[in-house]
């Protein structure tokens, strides 16, 4: 799991705090990228508000707005792969995410 | 006091940035004008530019501006642009979504356009403007000098304080996107902050002109503007204080009450006008308004007015402040809100209409969003039945932000509280809080009556506009926990048995003009005035004058123009020889009948 990115709807910054509430889930989500980021992963966050160009510049991403619409947002992709859709992961599947990457970590 | 110098820009001694400041209504717009226009006629090239978006420069210098750089006719050297920071965001906006059309589905590129119509978006737009142009070598290299007529105090502190804030912001902010777009993109824009940072406080690059009336109100406000900049870094100033009044009649009570007045304000501040270099520009008879106007507004001591008989002159119908808080006590609750250009008695009109609810057995509560607001001045003293509040933006940040790391504590990771408060720290908590507690002042108004001074115009237009927005933010979110009285805002704006909007100005071509926009601009926000205040009104004032004879009658085509074209329900108040204090005086105003 060397290769995080996530794709978010349009929103102020990455922790939502700009918004009119605030998503707990949100927050303890960009707290685990940064966990990731720090034990060497690669992350890249796209902001639909911001960074629109890399949503159009990946085809299953393209693919999804086309059919699904911005409710499929936000998206998480893991070595390519669709991990997270439409929302960001629980406290459960944090956890659950935590121990893949540091099992995966312990085979490299 | 000795006798302060004249106000004469010295071309040969001037910095490359001048920013003119003060409350709204003391002549910024004028004297930058006229500034820029001794600095051109020296052969200078002067760029002008307005960053207030009530900004009446079109007006002054009689040119059609835009938020490109626009000759002006007539004077070589000189060219003026407009931010408009509203129309910034557009731009903005557009230069986001406009390349991903066609690229991305409609829904997709909707949602962009909703999240960057936010009360952000509009902040960043204009920082990037005027950072822009004093940080980017290339943004205008070919001028010898810079002018900005900013806009009013409030806004100006903000958008210089923002230059600090978001420069701090950048360096601690590790993560993600921020308000400020993404960090990848920053980076090329971080090196222009940072010089912009750095000019506004280097004192060979930058002066800071505080502009002020000879008026105790106004001469605070400067006070308090230096002292902020000051910290901020900004140490290169200079006072001006605008409409010096001389009495040229002896026996005249009012043209004598008046210099007095001036005098006495001046005496009050004079060990403000002390500790920088301070300068007087003469009142002049009429609004300087042209090229023209704005030669004569620095230039030789016109030769002595003759005096005039006053023409005949039956004013049209207008009311007692009284009649209007009848039909506002009639509500039996809500929320009053005075509205219009800084410097125009919003304040006292407000203190006026709550300490009489308040004498008349109400319960009223007297708040105010303006943070150059003087309210606890004015009423000098507790008035039984009214309470006083403020909303102070640095103690409101302060309560949200604790009060979000308290909801969400016991939710969060460690690190991502950590993370929280990091991001707590951006500039737009501000504005949300700020907005919250608007939000919340307004909403007292269920329970009885609330008095809301508001900010200076530019400001005022910002916070409605945001409030627009976050309605739609709120629906879009459907689900969310929201405080109740954030929901219901703008429906409380919106009613007109809930809310009375009255627009004070002054009978002078700009204050009546920009209240007319802000007129506009409401009834597109579907909120509607109830009624319109003249205050300062020297009708009728008996003065023998010159000087005050013809500020008097060139009051007559505004009167006119605002029962005929404006308003139907309009009140009208008298310039005043003393400056009304203290609920007796507030009271009497009120029940002041034009003759």
């Amino acid at each position: 799991m060397n290769h995080i990115q996530v794709y978010d709807p349009p929103m102020c910054c990455s922790t939502g705090i700009c918004g009119t509430s605030i998503d707990p889930d949100l927050i303890n989500f960009a707290a685990v990228l940064v966990q990731f980021t720090q034990r060497g992963a690669k992350v890249e966050r796209y902001n639909l508000s911001q960074q629109a160009l890399a949503f159009a510049q990946n085809p299953s991403v393209q693919e999804l707005l086309k059919s699904e619409g911005t409710e499929c947002l936000p998206l998480v992709f893991c070595d390519g792969v669709l991990r997270f859709k439409g929302r960001y992961p629980t406290q459960e599947e944090r956890r659950a995410w935590v121990r893949d990457f540091a099992a995966e970590d312990g085979e490299r | 006091m000795n006798i302060l110098p004249d106000y004469q820009p010295d071309p040969a001694h001037t910095t490359r940035y001048l920013f003119f400041t003060g409350k709204g209504g003391v002549g910024k717009t004028s004297l930058s004008c006229a500034t820029a226009l001794r600095l051109a006629e020296a052969g200078k090239r002067v760029l002008l530019v307005s960053t207030d978006p009530a900004s009446n420069l079109d007006e002054v210098l009689e040119t059609k501006l835009s938020n490109q750089s626009t000759p002006i006719p007539g004077v070589s050297g000189l060219d003026a642009l407009n931010i408009n920071p509203v129309e910034a965001a557009a731009a903005y906006r557009e230069r986001l979504v406009g390349p991903m059309r066609g690229i991305l589905p409609e829904a997709a590129l909707r949602s962009m356009e909703e999240q960057l119509s936010g009360s952000c978006t509009v902040e960043i737009a204009a920082f990037d403007e005027f950072a822009g142009l004093i940080g980017d070598p290339a943004g205008a290299s070919t001028y010898d000098h810079i002018v900005f007529d900013t806009a009013p105090t409030g806004h100006t502190l903000r958008l210089m304080s923002l230059a600090k804030a978001w420069d701090q912001f950048l360096d601690d902010n590790q993560s993600g996107t921020s308000c400020l777009g993404p960090l990848a993109g920053l980076e090329k824009q971080r090196a222009i902050y940072e010089v912009a940072v750095s000019t506004l406080s280097n004192p060979e690059l930058t002066t800071l002109v505080l502009v002020s009336r000879p008026q105790r109100a106004s001469l605070r406000e400067a006070e308090r503007t230096s002292r902020e900049l000051r910290a901020l870094g900004v140490s290169q100033q200079r006072l001006v204080i605008n409409g010096i009044f001389r009495a040229s009649c002896s026996n005249d009570d009012v043209a004598r009450a008046m210099q007095l007045r001036g005098e006495e304000a001046l005496e009050q501040a004079a060990d403000f006008i002390k500790s920088l270099p301070s300068h007087v520009v003469p009142l002049k008879a009429i609004n300087i308004l042209g090229i023209a106007g704005l030669r004569e507004l620095l230039g030789n001591p016109v030769a002595k007015l003759a005096a005039s008989t006053p023409a005949v002159w039956q004013a049209p119908e207008m009311r007692r402040l009284v009649h209007i808080i009848d039909q506002l006590e009639k509500k039996g609750h809500g929320v009053i809100m005075t509205m219009g250009k800084g410097g125009v008695g919003k304040t006292t009109v407000a203190a006026a209409i709550a300490v009489a609810l308040a004498q008349r057995g109400h319960a009223v509560h007297l708040s105010t969003t303006d943070p150059a607001a003087h309210v606890a001045q004015t009423l000098d003293g507790q008035v039984p039945g009214l309470s006083l509040s403020k909303i102070d933006p640095v103690q409101e940040t302060a309560d949200y932000t604790a009060m979000v790391m308290a909801e969400q504590s016991a939710q969060l990771d460690e690190s991502a509280l950590a993370l929280l408060e990091e991001d707590l720290r951006s500039p737009c908590t501000e504005e949300i809080a700020v907005f919250r507690a608007f939000a919340r002042e307004v909403a007292k108004g269920e329970k009885g009556f609330v008095v809301l001074d508001t900010a200076p115009t530019g400001h005022t237009l910002l916070l409605l506009d945001a409030s627009e927005a976050y309605q739609r933010e709120l629906e879009r979110q459907t689900g969310a926990s929201q405080p109740a009285e954030v929901v219901h805002l703008l429906e409380r704006l919106r009613d007109p048995s809930y809310t009375s909007m009255l627009l004070v100005a002054l009978p002078e071509a700009t204050p009546i003009h920009e209240a007319a926009a802000l007129q506009e601009d409401l009834r597109r926000a579907q909120i509607e005035p109830m009624a319109w205040v003249i205050n300062q009104s020297l009708h009728g004032c008996g003065s023998c004058d010159p000087l005050l004879m013809r500020r008097e009658q060139s009051e007559h085509r505004y009167l006119t123009e605002v029962v005929e074209k404006h308003a139907s329900c309009v009140a009208w108040l008298p310039w005043q020889a003393e400056e009304p204090v203290g609920a007796a005086a507030l009271l009497k105003l009120s029940l002041s009948n034009i003759s």
